[in-house]
């Protein structure tokens, strides 16, 4: 499989590269489709608490059990992520302090008791937990073709829910209420959705890590925004965002040395979301400011002939 | 015929069979109830007002009615029965203010969201579900901006699309959330030319509305409603002076659950019915 030789880079082409790159692209693509739906519902913060939370379960399923298997680790991390957004929720709605604050707290504790029990394991003495904190900032060497089969599961479902309920997605996101009333269960497609981010945040961690998982739902979704007016087209264009800069991050980490995949592909995403914002026709700084350039020069124009002919007429 | 014997039966106003059914009515977001005790009957192919101060429970009742609130006592039915078996024949237009309209798509698209209902789950909409959406977009005048995305309309011509949207559903009964508030004059004429006009097909229409001067002219029948029912039936009969002022002083909390009761409205609540009365 050599999916970026039309591309003629100059890589040493191996086993290990060619399973960083393929992850990074299905990552990419999968957090690119989920985000879209993400950003609009204005839950991406939800994905980033879910994402620091999940260090704590990493920890306490090694400690457990020992294993070096990703899967084993990220179904603990995927158990604490998924207690930490129910205690975010739980603070939001029954307690008095607001969604943002409470999202402050939920990450910060848990990530700070992720750290203290890796820093723990790291000084126990037990060689298997070298590359624990792989997890932290994500380091895609370590992914395995056993991963990249197990990414692709998770994208293959992700993707294939959200055609086949985008239309029920759509509804729930934009107008919930409405969505209701047409007997839609939005309670329903919501649990789907989290089901969902859960899954994709977790593929995610090993190659970009919990600190920075947050940025893959959110750039390409926000950068794809700029230049579409349909939902499909967002979800798609985010979709090929994602996976960009999935490819370019992890093909220019490997061109150059000492550059890590995980940081190097959100910096090519946050590339596309910088561009995005300034050049987007119509939504993009660049053309708001020329519109309404040309529009104050015409109502310039409109008020000199108005005050001519005031002036022509007394 | 039965339409003959029908029309030997004296009218009276009190002899339908109600749309809406309200019984014992009572909801309660937090301790102190939004909705307490209300009985209200809708009568077909008639416009109805639901009328009364802030937080009176207008908005609650219609979300009642639609299943969007948990009910703490009482009953709602819909054409007799639970809503679910009559979903196709209910159109819901929520308030414009609820929804983000920089959201991706286009007028024409959520007014297709109005066929998602019969369409059912997993399917798409086709050619006739589209075809439906254009006629509806046309209905209220807003053909030429079909590809308009919606976070470039202004808020009357938005309130339109939520009206296609509704007529689009090819519902029986429309349930409207505040349909005028932040429209031009001329969309709220347009508004109610739309809304009579379903009416004179033989649906029935119920709004929650807060512009006391324009309910004789827009209305038939009037429930005016502070947490409890003030009073419903004809505007002729029930839109009187002294209701207004019944439904506009009464107490926020209707029974003094915590002892005390609350004090009247004064100055700004009371200002449009100072205005009515003038």
């Amino acid at each position: 499989m050599m999916p970026l030789a039309f591309l003629g880079l100059d890589i040493t082409w191996d086993a290990t590269l060619r399973n960083v790159i393929l992850g990074s692209m299905i990552l990419g693509l999968t957090s690119g489709v989920l985000g879209s739906f993400a950003v609009l519902r204005r839950q991406s913060l939800i994905g980033d608490a879910l994402a620091h939370a999940a260090l704590p379960g990493i920890c306490i399923m090694f400690m457990l059990t020992g294993t070096r298997s990703s899967e084993l680790l990220l179904l603990g991390g995927a158990l604490s992520g998924l207690v930490g957004t129910l205690v975010l929720l739980a603070v939001t709605r029954w307690s008095v302090v607001k969604q943002e604050t409470a999202l402050g707290i939920v990450l910060s504790v848990f990530f700070g008791f992720g750290i203290l029990l890796l820093t723990r394991i790291q000084h126990s003495g037990n060689s298997a937990q070298s590359g624990l904190d792989r997890f932290i900032f994500g380091q895609a060497a370590t992914i395995l073709p056993r991963d990249v089969a197990v990414m692709s599961i998770v994208a293959t479902v992700v993707i294939g829910l959200v055609i086949l309920l985008f239309k029920e997605f759509k509804i729930v996101t934009f107008d919930p209420a409405f969505a209701a009333s047409i007997g839609m269960r939005p309670d329903l497609l919501g649990v789907i959705l989290a089901g969902l981010l859960v899954l994709t945040v977790m593929i995610g961690l090993q190659t970009v890590g919990v600190i920075l998982m947050v940025s893959l739902l959110i750039a390409p979704a926000v950068a794809a925004r700029q230049w579409t007016t349909s939902l499909a087209g967002m979800v798609m264009l985010s979709g090929v965002f994602g996976m960009t800069s999935g490819v370019a991050g992890s093909v220019i980490s490997s061109l150059v040395d000492r550059l890590p995949t995980g940081p190097m592909i959100v910096i090519a995403a946050s590339i596309i979301v910088i561009v995005s914002l300034l050049f987007a026709p119509r939504r993009g700084v660049l053309s708001t400011y020329r519109i309404r350039r040309t529009r104050a020069r015409q109502f310039r124009a409109e008020l000199a002939l108005t005050d001519h002919h005031g002036v022509s007429r007394s | 015929m039965t339409h003959a014997t029908l029309t030997n039966v004296p009218p009276s106003t009190e002899r339908y069979e109600s749309v809406i059914e309200v019984r014992d009515l009572t909801v309660a977001y937090n301790e102190s109830p939004v909705l307490w005790d209300v009985d209200v009957d809708i009568e077909p192919g008639k416009a109805t007002a639901i009328v009364g101060p802030n937080g009176a429970g207008k908005s609650t009742l219609l979300k009642a009615i639609l299943g969007l609130v948990p009910i703490a006592a009482g009953a709602t039915r819909v054409y007799g029965a639970h809503l679910d078996t009559v979903r196709n024949r209910v159109a819901y237009i929520p308030q414009r203010g609820t929804v983000d309209w920089d959201f991706p798509t286009t007028s024409l698209d959520v007014v297709t969201m109005g066929r998602y209902g019969r369409i059912g789950w997993f399917r798409r909409p086709g050619k006739a579900d589209r075809a439906i959406a254009e006629e509806c977009l046309a209905k209220v005048g807003m053909s030429q901006f079909a590809k308009r995305q919606i976070s470039q309309l202004s808020g009357g011509q938005q309130q339109r699309v939520f009206l296609a949207r509704a007529l689009a559903q090819e519902a029986d009964l429309y349930l409207m959330d505040e349909p005028f508030v932040g429209v031009d004059a001329v969309t709220e004429r347009a508004i109610v030319e739309l809304l009579h006009a379903v009416r004179d097909a033989g649906n029935t229409v119920v709004a929650v509305h807060h512009d006391l001067e324009s309910v004789p002219a827009y209305f038939d029948n009037v429930v005016l409603l502070n947490v409890r029912l003030i009073e419903s039936g004809p505007v002729s009969k029930v839109f009187t002076e002294e209701n207004l002022r019944r439904t506009y002083h009464a107490p926020a909390n209707p029974i003094g659950i915590d002892g005390t009761t609350s004090p009247s409205r004064s100055g700004s609540e009371m200002a449009p019915v100072k205005a009515m009365l003038r």
